[in-house]
């Protein structure tokens, strides 16, 4: 469909925003001209700094992106924006409606919203998301932020790939914050505690506060605990200050590259599996074959064991 | 190979109600559709410049304030000034009968009367599209 990928290299990197638009989709669908630019990009592009936001549903991770990048926009800084949301296991649908709260920046030049299904169908992480964040550091950005919702185990995959790493989180979610604390404590490198205007919020600062004490590595990076109240705008510097912080503190210290070797690692592997699935598994899933395999084995006269090694001819 | 269809549902006009826009929006995720929604009170820039950052296939366009007339075809005209006329545009909610001829010239592909079952807007995206 593309004559020429050196040309559409140049369009994005000129910052065309219909092409680059379109060069995400390209990456999104799969296509083989995605693939012929991809090889391209990662040749010559060096990641614009990222930094991810997640948290739980409605604690403000929108609102907060919203009013970050308008700070980094009065300093001149173009920013884009990735707002993933997740894909339906029942419909392959999605609702994307991060942008609602994205309203004041919408038409500002300098600001680049795309809104992205969680798609990836067999576990894993998405490839895409990450060639899209090299697209966007083709074209100048120079932050970009990726916003995904909840904490489970894909979202920490997702923010795996960020920079720095916003948490947020609101006064009332000690449950939830209990109950994801191991993967938290993992992956965050600044705790926000969003609508500091809700009462409890004091309670909640330092219930965070204790739990990133326990980190292992508490003699390098200890992640602050801040407490906002995004639709005021309050507390919205300190973020931006604490992600220049962790920046300088990355830089200092070696890790942001090694950060990103682990990122083109587990994108090696999210391409490894993609492409296993895509040649070896997706053709077996829709075999007759296999449908008949299955009646065997729960009619006892096969196991599991022995079907999938004949037919990944193991 | 993914081709999954994606769609902005989007309000113009200074109305503020979004009940409709929000069930459409619903049920073509439950059709399987990516569809981002974008909130209350959008202007034709903000409109325009989102589909074009989102590469949506399709503008489903939700209005009930009356202001269609003026606000439609600025819509249209920002869609072709930015090379983007093969978006799809659909209209929704309360269009008097009078105006829908005026605004199929202008490029609007169908509108569609409150009640609609979304099965039939459904339809008519995928049809649309594939062509
Ligand atoms: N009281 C109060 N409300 C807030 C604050 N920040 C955001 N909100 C409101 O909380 C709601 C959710 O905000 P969003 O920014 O959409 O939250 P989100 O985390 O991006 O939501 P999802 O992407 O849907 O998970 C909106 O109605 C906001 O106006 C705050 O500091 N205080
Ligand atoms: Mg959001």
């Amino acid at each position: 469909m593309v004559d020429n990928i050196d040309q559409l290299y140049a369009d994005i990197q000129r910052g065309n925003e219909n092409t680059i638009a379109k060069a995400i989709s390209m990456v999104e669908d799969g296509t083989k001209d995605a693939v012929k630019l991809m090889k391209k990009v990662y040749r010559n592009i060096e990641p614009a700094y990222l930094v991810g936001i997640s948290g739980p549903p409605g604690s403000g991770k929108s609102t907060i992106t919203q009013s970050i990048v308008q700070l980094w926009r009065k300093e001149n800084i173009k920013v884009a924006i990735i707002a993933i949301d997740p894909t339906s296991h029942f419909s392959g649908g999605a609702l994307l409606g991060d942008r609602i709260r994205m309203d004041k920046i919408s038409t500002d030049q300098g600001v680049f919203i795309r809104s992205m299904a969680t798609r990836g169908s067999l576990g894993g992480l998405n490839s895409s998301i990450y060639d899209t964040v090299l697209i966007f550091s083709l074209a100048g950005f120079e932050y970009i932020i990726i916003e995904t919702v909840g904490v489970g185990q894909n979202e920490i995959d997702i923010v795996k790939l960020a920079d720095t790493t916003i948490f947020v989180t609101v006064p009332e979610a000690g449950d939830e914050i209990q109950a994801y604390k191991a993967g938290l404590m993992e992956v965050g490198d600044i705790f926000v505690v969003n609508k500091a205007d809700r009462p409890k919020s004091k309670q909640m600062v330092l219930t965070i506060e204790q739990l990133v004490s326990f980190r292992e590595d508490k003699n390098i990076w200890m992640p602050p605990v801040l407490a906002t109240n995004a639709l005021k705008e309050e507390g919205i510097t300190d973020i931006k200050k604490r992600i220049n912080d962790h920046h300088i503190y990355l830089q200092e210290n070696d890790l942001l590259q090694k950060n990103r070797r682990e990122v083109i690692r587990a994108q090696m592997i999210n391409l490894m599996e993609k492409k296993l699935n895509e040649k070896y598994i997706s053709p077996i899933l829709k075999d007759q074959k296999f449908f008949k395999h299955i009646e065997l084995i729960c009619k006892k006269k096969e196991d599991p064991y022995s079907v999938v090694n004949e037919l990944l001819l193991l | 190979m993914d081709n999954i269809i994606k769609v902005l549902i989007a309000k113009p006009g200074l109305d503020g109600h979004d009940r409709g826009a929000k069930v459409i929006a619903r049920g073509l995720k439950e059709a399987g559709m990516e569809v981002v929604y974008t909130g209350l009170r959008q202007t034709p820039e903000q409109i325009v410049r989102s589909a074009i950052q989102e590469d949506v296939d399709v503008i489903g366009l939700s209005i009930l304030s009356g202001a269609h007339s003026y606000l439609f075809p600025e819509i249209m005209n920002r869609l072709k000034k930015a090379d983007r006329s093969d978006v799809v545009v659909i209209a929704g909610g309360i269009i008097p009968e009078d105006d829908h001829k005026k605004l199929k010239e202008l490029g609007i592909k169908a509108i569609f009367q409150p009640g609609t079952p979304i099965s039939k807007i459904v339809d008519f995206i995928e049809n649309e599209v594939q062509k």
